[in-house]
């Protein structure tokens, strides 16, 4: 019973952690809708610069005032990063920011590592609480004691803040609606920054806070982030009681979930998360979304099909492509066929989130189930290649179909986090369930028959379905279906005014994107003659999120572009640096800056400029308002 | 007394949100051809009595019928399908696509093509849907991105929208708010003439009176949720509830008060 006790005490701890961070998402989401990927990385900061403050500065000031000071500092560092970069992007489409904040959690997972080197640090005991106190023969660490005392009081400090100062009802209202805060003569600007700050300061004191339970290492963003997402979601984004709540709950359910059901502890949360936002769409304690103001005069280029002569041109494009064996060594061919894959992977994610307005954060699931798809058929069924080819993407279109019933039921940030939540289980049975994938082991040995053995071979296999797949989506996007989809993502009150079952449009466009992701897990699983957990893991989603949004969401050739330049730059960097991720980082935060279009955007926004410098168009034309959100 | 049923009839329509009775107890009806204006003060009940007509809300208690037949809960797109056309008080229309376009995803769905993976949508009844939008005078605008329109040929394209399955009951909340006087003539006056042509029904409501006054061919008063007064233009014009409700009680009506009403 005793040990019980301890272990509720240790979940509660991991609680006020958890909770420092996810309020501060959630109030920096609930004024800016930015969905802050970077939370995890101003976590990690916070960890690191108090590590080394507390390290320097003596006795029970010296490392107190070190965890505070480490935290404003990384506040300051979130101030400069809102007023230099965010503040360029918060017209940029939705979900670029989310590109943005990436491209900094990969700057920053590299400048940890120069700077602090790429070892655990083991940080020193907080003074005062180093001890434990004996429970019935069980250990409770002091610090554990003082971390389940500070939750609460901080939940009371921003409960206090929010209710009986002026700028905590500003928030409140800016979440509710900062039109028409904005409207009331407040100046945003600094309400976005100062909101930005708090958040970003309690994401650090979440991270300085840990270090004398844990060790600092230069990965613990990524592990903090999801878990920070859910914490969110669960609790319903915006709601700082929410977010407390569920930080108790989602701390709870690890620390008992590895007793009780240790086959799947990892899905428990996630498990959790999805049949919260079944039944419960918007969180806990969350509030429905209210619909985001359109301001009537933002415009997007309405989508054309090619024209003949862009068609001549694709095609001219392909014909180079498909020369590439002709004198390109192994190598590149191999990296060709991965491009080629890719774009695959990234057509599929646009189709959904592009053209259906919904943006899946785990796409990789059906990827990867494609890959599992194929190592199931050829390893155990023992099936030729091109059977497998034919079939393996059946088990990503399945997947699809189950998941993507219960994910269009929700749409924005929900949709997003539910399919998160999904391609998690997914990954966890993956990694889990041992006898059958081989968990972290994968499955080995999957060569393609004789027919595609060969570099070039392959490649050309890769590069016809590729372009097969391309033509094929492009074509759907305008069907009658692409028609019906685009309807769904402009207006869901107007289509059903006009007969339309959105749900089942989304749903179907779920679908087919599921199963061209399982075509290019399929061609995946053999380039590389292997499966493993990580084809279906987080980090592969969100890779293919950032080529759609390189390449513009905007646009409907995008994706193609977006992972032929993200795939590749990759591939180059990594073999070229150390610092890859530097770079990348950097390069996405740049691009995102300077074209918040995306390449394809941009490249269109240039030719529509001169298009329109020869006749003086007409003063309609000339200016579609690009201020609104 | 004709046997035929009429194209809408409502009955007893009730719906109150906590203790607050929005609509009480509404009935009437609407004959094919026949222009109904529905209305009354600001919080009368009209939206709410609005949105119960097409399933956009359900009523708690209350029937609907369409030629005679109970579509009371049935779902938007199920009331479209039997030709119930609707426009919005906030424009809804699909802000990234062109005018045309537009119209052709509510032909797309008459047609039952939503689900056609592989055909051409921008060829799909183009004539079709250049004709609806030389009905509304839109011709002009079918390349234009729906999103750079001004809000009077919104209205305009939602009532080409509208048109798409042929409806036989026109919904139109608020057809002419924010319109310019010219603007919402105009609209009216095609609205009235396309009704007559096709002999469809249509029952909107609106604010302005010189609009209701001079379309309608009948007008239904409502007031606190409760029907008051129904009608011709002029009947309801000298009803002295129906004054009372939009002047004020106790005031005896005359140049100084009109004055300080219509303000």
């Amino acid at each position: 019973m005793a040990f019980y006790v301890v272990q509720f005490l240790t979940g509660l701890a991991s609680a006020a952690s958890l909770f420092l961070v996810a309020s501060g998402l959630s109030i920096i989401f609930g004024v800016t809708r930015i969905v802050n990927f970077a939370h995890g990385a101003f976590y990690m900061i916070g960890a690191y610069i108090a590590f080394s403050l507390t390290e320097r500065l003596s006795g029970a000031f010296g490392f107190w005032g070190g965890i505070l000071l480490a935290a404003l500092a990384v506040a300051v560092i979130g101030v400069i990063v809102e007023m230099v970069l965010l503040r360029r992007i918060y017209h940029a489409p939705e979900l670029f920011q989310l590109l943005a904040t990436f491209g900094l959690t990969l700057m920053v997972e590299d400048l940890v590592v120069l700077i602090w080197g790429p070892d655990d640090l083991v940080g020193r005991r907080a003074p005062g609480f180093r001890g434990a106190i004996d429970f019935f023969g069980q250990n409770v660490p002091t610090y554990d004691l003082f971390l389940i005392v500070l939750g609460p009081v901080v939940l009371g400090i921003l409960w206090l803040l929010f209710q009986r100062t002026r700028w905590g009802v500003l928030v409140r209202a800016a979440t509710q609606d900062r039109d028409m805060v904005a409207a009331l003569g407040v100046n945003q600007k600094w309400l976005f920054t100062s909101v930005f700050a708090v958040g970003v300061f309690l994401a650090a004191l979440g991270g300085a806070l840990q270090i004398p339970r844990d060790a600092v290492h230069h990965a613990m963003d990524l592990r903090i982030i999801v878990e920070v997402f859910v914490v969110v979601v669960i609790g319903g984004l915006g709601s700082i009681v929410g977010a407390f709540v569920a930080a108790v709950l989602v701390s709870e359910l690890n620390a008992f979930g590895i007793l009780i059901f240790p086959k799947i502890s990892i899905i428990l949360v996630f498990l959790v998360m999805a049949v919260v936002l079944i039944v419960r769409p918007w969180g806990l304690f969350g509030k429905p979304e209210a619909a985001a103001r359109k301001t009537p005069g933002l415009t997007v280029n309405p989508w054309r099909p090619l024209t003949s002569n862009e068609r001549l041109m694709a095609l001219a494009a392909l014909v180079v492509a498909a020369t590439l064996p002709l004198f390109a060594g192994n190598y590149l061919l191999t990296v060709g066929s991965e491009i080629a894959i890719f774009v695959i992977f990234a057509v599929s994610l646009h189709f959904l989130m592009s053209v259906g307005g919904l943006a899946s954060f785990g796409h990789a699931a059906y990827f990867g189930l494609g890959a599992y798809g194929i190592a199931f058929l050829a390893k155990m069924a023992g099936l030729p290649m091109i059977v497998c080819l034919l079939l393996g993407p059946l088990l990503g279109c399945m997947g699809a179909a189950v998941f993507g019933f219960f994910a269009v039921q929700l749409s924005g940030v929900y949709f997003a986090m539910l399919t998160l939540a999904f391609a998690q289980i997914v990954w966890s049975i993956a990694f889990q369930w041992v006898e059958v994938t081989g968990g972290d082991n994968g499955i080995l040995g999957l060569w393609p028959s004789s027919w595609a053995a060969s570099p070039s071979h392959f490649y050309w296999l890769a590069l016809g379905v590729a372009a097969l797949v391309t033509v094929a989506l492009r074509a759907m996007v305008f069907s009658p279906f692409g028609y019906a989809l685009r309807a769904t993502r402009d207006s869901l009150l107007r289509s059903e005014a006009i007969g339309i079952d959105a749900k089942r449009i989304q749903w179907t466009a779920f679908v087919i994107a599921g199963t061209t992701a399982g075509i290019g897990g399929a061609l995946f699983a053999y380039l590389k003659g292997s499966v493993f957990p990580d084809n279906l893991g987080i980090s592969l989603s969100v890779d293919a999120l950032v080529m759609v949004l390189l390449g513009g969401v905007e646009t409907v050739s995008g994706a193609v572009i977006g992972a032929i330049v993200y795939k590749a730059l990759n591939i180059w960097l990594v073999s070229q640096t150390d610092l890859s991720k530097l770079v990348l980082g950097g390069f996405i935060v740049l691009i995102v800056v300077v074209f918040p279009k995306g390449i394809v955007g941009m490249l269109e926004m240039l030719a529509q400029r001169r298009r329109k410098a020869s006749p003086p168009g007409s003063p309609l034309l000339a200016k579609p308002i690009e201020s609104a959100e | 007394m004709n046997v035929a049923p009429p194209l809408l009839a409502v009955e007893g329509l009730t719906k109150s949100y906590g203790g607050i009775h929005a609509v009480r107890g509404v009935s009437f009806s609407l004959r094919a051809g026949e222009i109904l204006a529905l209305i009354g003060p600001n919080g009368a009940g009209k939206s709410t009595c609005f949105d119960m007509l097409n399933g956009q809300n359900i009523p708690d208690s209350g029937h609907v019928r369409l030629f005679g037949e109970e579509i009371t809960g049935r779902k938007p797109r199920e009331v479209w399908r039997l030709g119930v056309g609707r426009t919005f008080q906030i424009t809804a229309t699909f802000a990234t696509m062109t005018v045309r376009e537009n119209v052709q995803v509510a032909l797309i769905s008459h047609g039952k093509q939503l689900f056609n993976l592989f055909g051409s949508a921008p060829k799909f009844d183009r004539g079709e849907a250049g004709r609806l939008l030389e009905l509304v005078g839109m011709g002009g605008y079918a390349d234009r991105p729906c999103g750079e329109l001004a809000y009077g040929d919104l209205k305009r394209l939602e009532l080409a929208v509208a048109l798409a399955n042929q409806p036989k009951l026109l919904l139109m909340d608020e057809p002419t708010a924010g319109m310019a006087p010219r603007e919402r003539v105009d609209l009216m006056r095609l609205t009235a003439s396309i009704a007559r042509e096709k002999s469809i029904g249509v029952l909107f409501t609106e604010h302005d009176m010189d609009v209701v006054f001079e379309h309608a061919d009948r007008i239904i008063v409502l007031n606190r949720g409760t029907l008051i007064a129904e009608g011709t233009p002029a009947e309801v014009r000298g009803n002295p509830q129906v004054q009372a409700v939009y002047l004020g009680e106790g005031l005896v009506y005359d140049a100084r008060h009109r004055e300080g009403a219509s303000a």
